[in-house]
């Protein structure tokens, strides 16, 4: 059953050094706040799953929280790289990074068999592509009905899940619309779940069929306003693009990007603290 | 010859605007094929089905996304839906007529890298990644890549293979299980290159005014065939070129730091 807790609480008492966590939200209602969190907190050993890295994981694949990161595409949208990320792959900065690579339609269905509850899922997918060749977790069965070819992938089934949503009520049921991405999923594939929101409101006032977390799958709600930014919260504030553009000037040297960090997330107490600091 | 009053660019965009029809549904990717599927919708193809992975189906964006879900994308959307439903129901159900995608390296058969330069356990560059691709290019009844043309993107073989085209000379996409019929055009800022239908290697089909085909045959990694009678391809006219304009116009400034 949630509890209504800070966000820094949450993160000391449900992320533990060595989790498998997946920090979703795609392009939309990323947990920018909680990634900071997870890094002032000096988590390590994480292994990252998330379909778009995105600024949030080059921010903890930079700052050593993670040995491994599973993923399916890994820019910065619309700009170019994410070199923190590419400076782990390429050569091992600030420490080696296993990954385990997929494509998005891998992820989606991965994540949708962990909330079912199904050890893997099937999907036509990777024909003739190379990732099965680097990716051992990709494998080829045949339909025991057809015997047409069919790709596996295991369950994703991490040890906690964290997204952003635009609302909780104050019994922790959580309400999100717009792009909803793979969110739904992760947390109903997770062992344990942290959900960041926009406001805490009396009443959801949620349509039926409206995407809602009901409290009791979910572990902590913390009221964390504008803590999708850079990415956006629909109806609340939009995607900042410019910082999107300024991130890739901010992480092209680890000179740069260990100051940025020390200045405004390691220097901050928490993300309107950050916000003051990065953004004015 | 009078020097143009259009970029290699425009033209680009606008000649890969061309491919699409009205009323077709097509899966997006973000950037030269948003910008050339958006420009088809405000001229020749209004009622065109636009979608995006991020699970955008129908948007009528008025700028240019700058990524894949921006909330312009959800807005003018007919449905959102979440990100396994669209791989799904929408992209793997066989719903897509056309996959547009963008790539970092093509090779002669039209086969896609979009994730390493160099050997993938040890890269020279590490780059972002399948996405949606390998999936859109399997799924959709037909593909169109756009890309820029030059002797690195354009090789011989891709050091990896993310998403499939016409695989090598032999060997049947219809054998690996794949549904859809794979690459139909490459269009470059050159001109437009399509598969030769005995060899399947990629051919050039069509060249842009001013352009000289040693200019394509330099840029290009392989020894590159030429269609017979190779025409030439109609320049921008003025609606195109004001359309394209105007919403690249639109999208600058629109992403210029613009939170609420």
């Amino acid at each position: 059953m949630a509890e209504l807790v800070s966000l820094k609480q949450a993160v000391s008492e449900l992320i533990r050094d060595g989790d498998t966590v997946a920090m979703e939200g795609f392009t939309h209602l990323i947990p920018s706040a909680a990634g900071h969190e997870v890094v002032r907190q000096r988590k390590t050993d994480l292994t990252l799953i998330r379909m778009t890295p995105d600024l949030i994981y080059d921010q903890l694949i930079g700052m050593g929280c993670a040995r491994k990161l599973v993923f399916s595409w890994g820019g910065n949208p619309g700009v170019g790289s994410l070199y923190r990320l590419r400076d782990a792959v390429e050569n091992g900065w600030p420490r080696p990074l296993e990954i385990e690579e997929h494509s998005h339609a891998g992820m989606a269905n991965a994540y949708a068999a962990g909330a079912s509850n199904i050890p893997f899922a099937v999907l036509r997918g990777y024909q003739g592509t190379d990732l099965p060749k680097y990716n051992p977790s990709i494998k080829f069965i045949n339909c025991p009905f057809t015997g047409e070819k069919l790709a596996a992938v295991p369950a994703i089934r991490p040890d906690v899940a964290v997204i952003h949503a635009q609302k909780a009520d104050r019994r922790g049921n959580v309400l999100m619309w717009g792009i909803v991405g793979v969110q739904k999923e992760a947390v109903l594939a997770a062992r344990r779940s942290i959900v960041t929101v926009e406001e805490i409101v009396d009443d959801l006032a949620a349509p039926p069929n409206a995407v809602v977390l009901p409290a009791w799958v979910i572990s902590a709600v913390c009221e964390v306003p504008r803590g999708a930014h850079p990415s956006y919260a629909h109806g609340y504030y939009g995607r900042d693009n410019s910082f999107y553009k300024d991130w890739d000037a901010i992480s092209r040297t680890r000179e740069g990007f260990l100051e940025w960090m020390n200045r405004h997330v390691l220097g901050t107490r928490d993300f309107a603290e950050f916000r003051q600091s990065a953004l004015g | 010859m009078a020097k143009a009053d259009y970029t290699a660019d425009e033209m680009m965009t606008v000649a890969a605007a061309r491919l699409l029809r009205d009323r077709q549904v097509c899966f997006v990717g973000i950037g030269l094929p948003s910008a050339a599927a958006n420009l088809a919708r405000l001229t020749h193809a209004p009622n065109i089905v636009l979608i995006y992975e991020s699970g955008t189906i129908g948007t009528r964006p008025d700028v240019l996304p700058l990524s894949i879900g921006d909330g312009i994308l959800a807005d003018t959307a007919d449905a959102v839906v979440s990100v396994p439903e669209m791989f799904r129901y929408w992209l793997q159900s066989g719903r897509i007529d056309v996959g547009f995608l963008g790539a970092a390296q093509v090779d002669k058969y039209g086969n896609i890298n979009t994730t390493v330069i160099g050997d993938y356990r040890k890269p020279k560059v590490r780059l972002p990644g399948a996405g949606g691709a390998p999936e859109i290019a399997t799924a959709a009844r037909d593909i169109l890549v756009i890309i820029r043309h030059s002797p690195r993107a354009f090789v011989e073989k891709v050091d990896f293979i993310t998403s499939v085209g016409l695989l090598d000379a032999t060997t049947d996409r219809r054998a690996l299980g794949i549904h859809g019929n794979g690459p139909a055009a490459i269009i470059t800022d050159l001109g437009i290159l399509k598969p030769d239908p005995k060899t399947r290697e990629l051919t050039l089909a069509s060249i842009y005014p001013g352009v000289a085909v040693e200019q394509v045959r330099d840029a290009t990694g392989w020894p590159l065939g030429v269609v017979e009678g190779l025409p030439v391809t109609q320049p921008p006219q003025s609606e195109e070129l004001r359309a394209l304009r105007d919403l690249n116009e639109r999208s600058k400034r629109a992403n210029e730091r613009a939170v609420a």
